[in-house]
């Protein structure tokens, strides 16, 4: 076969594709994105556990949108404490911001005001490493700034079965509930992934999963390195209460 | 009787050469355990059963749909760059899963998204294409493509059965062992899957013994 013909037939093959690919990309591409947007609301709302007004699993696509709508509301600010004005807190990009200086951060936080008990929830967005990428996570703080009502993670690449444990073991999870990132005397102590078990009774740890040594770690200097940078803001919160 | 030999004479859609196609690479000719094609995959996702699951239904559609296309092509592809043009077919259709597991199931899109574009580099589908789909008719080729992408679902959710429970106590999420159960992490492990399909190949080879040898 001559190279002409061989030209002819990789080109025209690829326009082919190209055009077909574009094709079923912007027929379902409006959809995806929707997904994609209740996906982290969903994650979002995880974080607050019981604090939720209603069932998560059973709630439809509409109802998280809804509940988005109605109960909560959405703050930019910055380590310093202010507040950044033009920007929501869906906007703001996590994966971007921690590669950014920390005073020029923007940090998400969401305040979701359950409607049955009347209580309002702080919830906080933390970026960190993992074993093989990153993880991230939605951390859900009661109105005294300090216990945690609930957490999310998520990871990019962590392994199925053990590190990939931080979001798919409910359990675990779920040991962050009632834990304070502050001691008695108001120092920042954050919460502590530990190996060999969290001491009983303390109330900034929880136990390592098994065979996620790092990823637990990562989990730790997210939290730490994270969750500091609301002090500020918090703390003018407090002031005003 | 005219009409009958019309019929003898026309293969049925559905005979005993695609029943064979279709059958064959299950067990005695199955890509992963006998052909060992498609290890690397085999070991990465084997972990838990739901993953390997969907893995499954996306290898069986990409392997019998890029058969399918690349046999109606046989004869216009050049030679001298087939590879590349088997190539494009594949990248297109695992495009296609990727995109519609967006659309259609998107926490499932995310669980996945690293595995599926890894079907790309499955040997399993280009060796079809290159070994079955560029000699053979198109419905031929389907039926090869829907037989080795099945039985390297068959192998990938055998593993993935004994790793999740052994390694979990769960099978697809749901508790299956009792709470005491210590989880033993290795069968989380790849090495594990390594093992698991070590024993299978073991087991396979010495109930038929004209398998032995033959990779």
């Amino acid at each position: 076969m001559s190279t002409t013909k061989i030209y002819l037939f990789v080109a025209s093959m690829t326009v082919v594709v190209a055009l077909l690919l574009t094709g079923f990309r912007m027929a379902t591409a409006e959809q995806a994105e929707i997904n994609e947007k209740v996906f982290n609301k969903r994650a979002i709302l995880k974080s607050l556990a019981e604090g939720l007004d209603g069932d998560l699993d059973a709630m439809s696509d509409e109802e998280v949108q809804a509940v988005f709508e109605n109960n909560v509301q959405q703050f930019v600010i910055k380590a310093d404490g202010s507040v950044v004005e033009d920007v929501t807190a869906e906007e703001v990009k996590m994966k971007k911001e921690v590669k950014k200086a920390i005073e020029d951060r923007n940090l998400p936080l969401y305040v979701y005001a359950n409607p049955t008990t009347n209580k309002s929830y702080y919830i906080t967005a933390v970026r960190g490493k993992g074993l093989w990428d990153e993880i991230w996570g939605s951390i859900a703080l009661e109105d005294d700034f300090n216990t945690i009502v609930g957490v999310s993670y998520d990871h990019a690449a962590e392994t199925p079965g053990l590190g990939a444990e931080i979001k798919d073991n409910s359990a675990w999870v779920a040991m962050f509930t009632g834990k304070k990132i502050y001691d008695d005397a108001g120092n920042f102590v954050s919460i502590n992934v530990r190996k060999g078990g969290a001491i009983p009774g303390n109330p900034h740890q929880v136990d390592a999963i098994t065979g996620a040594t790092i990823t637990g770690d990562g989990v730790t200097k997210m939290l730490e390195s994270g969750l500091q940078l609301y002090e500020s803001y918090f703390a003018t919160l407090k002031a005003g209460n | 009787m005219a009409e009958t030999k019309v019929k003898e004479t026309k293969e049925p859609l559905f005979g005993k050469k695609e029943r064979k196609l279709l059958v064959d690479p299950l067990l005695d000719n199955n890509p992963i355990t006998v052909q060992v094609l498609g290890v690397c995959s085999a070991l990465a996702v084997t972990s838990l059963v739901m993953p390997s699951l969907v893995m499954t239904v996306a290898v069986v559609f990409v392997c019998a749909f890029s058969n399918l296309f690349t046999s109606l092509l046989r004869n216009i592809i050049p030679n001298e760059v087939r590879l590349i043009a088997q190539l494009i077919i594949i990248a297109t259709l695992v495009t296609i899963v990727e995109l519609s597991l967006k659309y259609f199931d998107y926490p499932t899109y995310k669980e996945l998204s690293v595995y599926i574009g890894l079907i790309i580099t499955n040997c399993i589908v280009m060796g079809r294409l290159e070994a079955f789909a560029m000699g053979n008719k198109p419905w031929k080729s389907f039926i090869d493509g829907l037989g080795n992408g099945i039985g390297y679902g068959i192998i990938l959710i055998v593993v993935a059965v004994f790793r999740e429970l052994f390694g979990k106590g769960t099978l697809a999420g749901f508790q299956i062992l009792p709470e005491g159960y210590f989880a033993n992490n290795l069968m989380v492990m790849p090495a594990a899957a390594m093992f698991i399909l070590a024993v299978f190949i073991w087991i396979q080879r010495s109930r038929n013994k004209e398998l032995i040898d033959i990779s």
